[in-house]
């Protein structure tokens, strides 16, 4: 089949097989305030692939739900600010789009879901109506056609008697229904990437079982990217295959998933990890991880862990570590793997 | 963004110093040991629970209110409570848990049953003797932020409790008291002048436990005490609580959610389920060994962080929610989320009992249960 044609180097679609679907390079963010500038987020790097699942982990104020929202174009600016960075969706740079080009990414090939289903519906509108609205908006259906569109999506998210509750308003339902609803709202559009920040925390063991598998399946029919925002150690070890663990902006640990439970290479990944107590084993007393996480206006020099941290030396009070990647004791590299440690060979090898 | 604005102040404090790291090495024969002291050793119970129901009213009508039902958020309750132990309550949210706090701290009024401290009812008493009874049992909140008063300062609220029982601590000793709780809950004695918002949560927990013991109770009922709190942080707390227990041998009544943290805490744990206790055990028993199948439900749920243990267990995912306590399933009020469910279940309610196949074994399973299909089943492989 060799031709003399001139040869149709026509670039593969940016999304084709491999390429990361969502790429974050080098983000930071920084909110200006009253009482100075919260460097909320410091040179974060992530990247999703159709069909897989990153966990980001991070206590409150690691700056976790700042990088979904900044992915998303909804952080607040005014006070925030992107100095530095770029978010890549399919190659595009979205920190460069203008807000139109924006808005039609939002919803129909990017979606969200928040933590709190109360407060994120509308309580004066039934959900069929802001389920409806993502066709009305984005699709120009008519109501009637957006109705049964609605009805046909809460089927899909298992709520029972769908065509009875789609006039209901949100307090009429359980939480665990109120966060099916936010699932069918994100899954409306049948976005290419979702992002979930915190999807189960409101919600009672047997119920956040039930909404994990619900994402999880869903996830596989479409085929979609998945950035599960949680503090929740447990949750992650179910449905993740990678996890960027986060602290004071910046990650200081990636890693697949199995490898990071077994093998953590960042002190403060073990120090959680040890400081969690076990159903399945009753301990005598819990390792706790010293201190406070930091304040993020004045952010510790060096690594940010260094005061709480057992194994901080000289150089971690004024070096601030990169994130290297990990290897093998005899250097083979294990792929996927990176700690932000300046000591990670002996947090990882002992 | 509010958060880290709450953190500002709060980060130039010193580290607290309960973090001891001790290695828990602990073989299992010696805790297993240790489990059958306990059960040997207990001795009287400090609080009996019996029978205890707390319907709440529902109304309709303006002029002429009638009652069109209830609320049945506590619906016949009996535990012990024995001195120096913890008893671990779980359950879903609605099912009554904080509800049995309140009445045990008699801040709400029972309908009906009783509550015993040291042989004398407390659902009876009022006035003087009531006040009397109430420095005996305290209680420590679950949210920092909002259980301590943000304009008054932490001397204030640590010794707020001496104005109430003076006799406690004479007024020129009481600055002296509430510094050595401050020192004795790990937070510098110096922040007594501070306010509440100079303090991160962690911190804020420890200055509501600090209030809890002022007044040297025997009892203090936890609810929910760490579920606000940063993981990095609640490790701190629990190791705080557990050492202040040791100290001054308090008895623990730890109401939670995270079924990992009761396990911890716990000498022995309540499973409850709409306002009823569904199995009560050792930590143990009901762990390892659970026979009843909302507990089974209750644990194979719990995500696990470890996804090599993950893969050998079973899980059993619950279909629909929590049915409503206004209304609630006749017979055993699980069956409509049971897998088990058969036509008994919903004409005849299970009484809390050792389930008869079991009563003569000396098996762990031999706890009771509220079941009438009461089995055997490791959900957590823990054995």
């Amino acid at each position: 089949m060799t031709t003399n044609e001139t040869p149709a180097n026509v670039p593969e679609p940016a999304a084709g097989k491999g390429a990361p679907l969502l790429e974050v390079r080098d983000l930071h963010v920084e909110f200006h305030t009253r009482d100075g500038v919260v460097n909320a987020i410091n040179g974060v790097n992530y990247s999703v692939s159709a069909g897989e699942t990153l966990a980001v982990l991070g206590e409150s104020g690691s700056g976790k739900s700042v990088t979904a929202q900044a992915i998303m174009g909804i952080l607040d600016m005014p006070p925030g600010k992107i100095p530095k960075g770029e978010i890549f969706f399919r190659g595009d740079d979205m920190l460069r789009m203008s807000d139109e080009e924006r808005r039609k990414i939002r919803g129909s090939k990017l979606a969200m879901i928040f933590q709190d289903a109360l407060s994120a519906l509308n309580p004066v509108l039934s959900v069929g109506y802001q389920l409806g609205e993502m066709f009305r908006v984005h699709q120009g259906l008519s109501r009637k056609d957006a109705k049964a569109k609605s009805i046909e999506l809460m089927d899909r998210v298992r709520i029972p008697a769908a065509k009875a509750r789609v006039n209901d308003y949100p307090h009429q339902f359980s939480g665990g229904m109120r966060q099916r609803i936010m699932i069918a709202m994100a899954l409306a559009l049948e976005p290419d990437l979702i992002i979930a920040d915190e999807p189960t925390t409101a919600l009672d063991v047997t119920v956040q079982a039930q909404i994990m598998d619900l994402l999880a399946e869903l996830q596989r029919e479409y085929n979609m990217g998945l950035i599960l925002i949680t503090h929740d150690l447990g949750v992650v070890a179910d449905v993740a295959d990678k996890i960027a663990v986060m602290y004071a902006g910046r990650i200081v640990e990636n890693a697949p998933v199995h490898e990071l439970y077994k093998r953590p290479a960042h002190p403060y990944t073990r120090g959680l990890l040890d400081s969690i107590p076990r159903l399945d084993q009753k301990g005598q007393e819990l390792y706790a991880i010293k201190g406070l996480p930091p304040n993020l206006q004045h952010i510790p020099a060096g690594c940010a862990f260094n005061p709480r941290c057992t194994m901080a030396q000289d150089v971690c009070r004024t070096d601030v570590p990169v994130l290297h990647q990990v290897t093998e004791r005899d250097g083979a590299e294990l792929p996927g793997r990176g700690s932000a440690c300046h000591f990670w060979k002996e947090t990882i090898h002992g | 963004m509010a958060e880290m604005k709450k953190k500002a102040g709060a980060v130039a404090d010193s580290t607290p110093s309960v973090s001891d790291v001790v290695e828990s090495d602990a073989s299992t024969t010696t805790e297993v040991e240790a489990a059958l002291d306990k059960r040997v050793a207990r001795g009287e119970p400090i609080l009996q629970v019996r029978n205890l129901v707390k319907h709440f009213p529902l109304t309709q009508g303006i002029l002429f209110r009638r009652q069109v039902g209830a609320v049945k958020a506590v619906d016949g309750i009996s535990f012990d409570l024995y001195q120096g132990e913890t008893l671990g309550i779980v359950g879903e949210s609605g099912c009554g848990k904080s509800t049995v706090a309140k009445l045990l701290m008699t801040l709400e009024k029972a309908t009906a049953g009783e509550v015993f401290y040291k042989g004398q009812d407390i659902t009876k008493l009022s006035g003087r003797a009531l006040h009397a009874v109430r420095r005996n049992i305290q209680m420590v909140f679950q949210d920092p932020y909002t259980s301590l008063n943000p304009r008054m300062t932490v001397g204030d609220i640590i010794g707020e409790p001496y104005e109430i029982h003076p006799e406690v601590a004479p007024k020129g000793s009481r600055r002296k008291k509430v510094q050595d709780l401050l020192d004795v809950v790990g937070l510098n004695p110096e922040y007594i002048n501070r306010y509440p918002h100079q303090f991160s949560g962690g911190q804020r927990q420890r200055i509501g436990i600090a209030r809890g013991l002022a007044l040297n109770p025997e009892i203090i009922i936890c609810d929910e005490p760490v579920s606000a709190l940063d993981v990095s942080v609640q490790a701190q707390v629990i190791n705080l609580m557990e050492k202040l227990q040791d100290e001054f041998n308090l008895s623990y009544l730890f109401i939670a959610h995270d079924l990992s943290i009761v396990r911890h805490i716990s000498d022995r744990v309540g499973v409850m389920y709409l306002g009823k206790m569904a199995e009560i055990g050792s930590d143990q028993e009901i762990y390892e060994h659970p026979t009843h199948p909302y507990t089974q439900a209750l644990l194979s749920a719990v995500p696990v962080p470890d996804p090599e243990a993950r893969e050998g267990r079973e899980r059993i995912i619950l279909t629909g929610d929590v049915p409503s306590p206004a209304n609630p399933p006749s017979g055993c009020r699980f069956r409509t989320r049971c897998w088990k469910a058969e036509e008994k279940c919903s004409k005849e309610e299970p009484l809390l009992a050792i389930p008869q196949r079991f009563a003569t074994t000396d098996s762990l399973a031999a706890h009771e249960s509220a079941c009438h299909f009461a089995e055997e089943k490791d959900v957590v492989g823990a054995a």
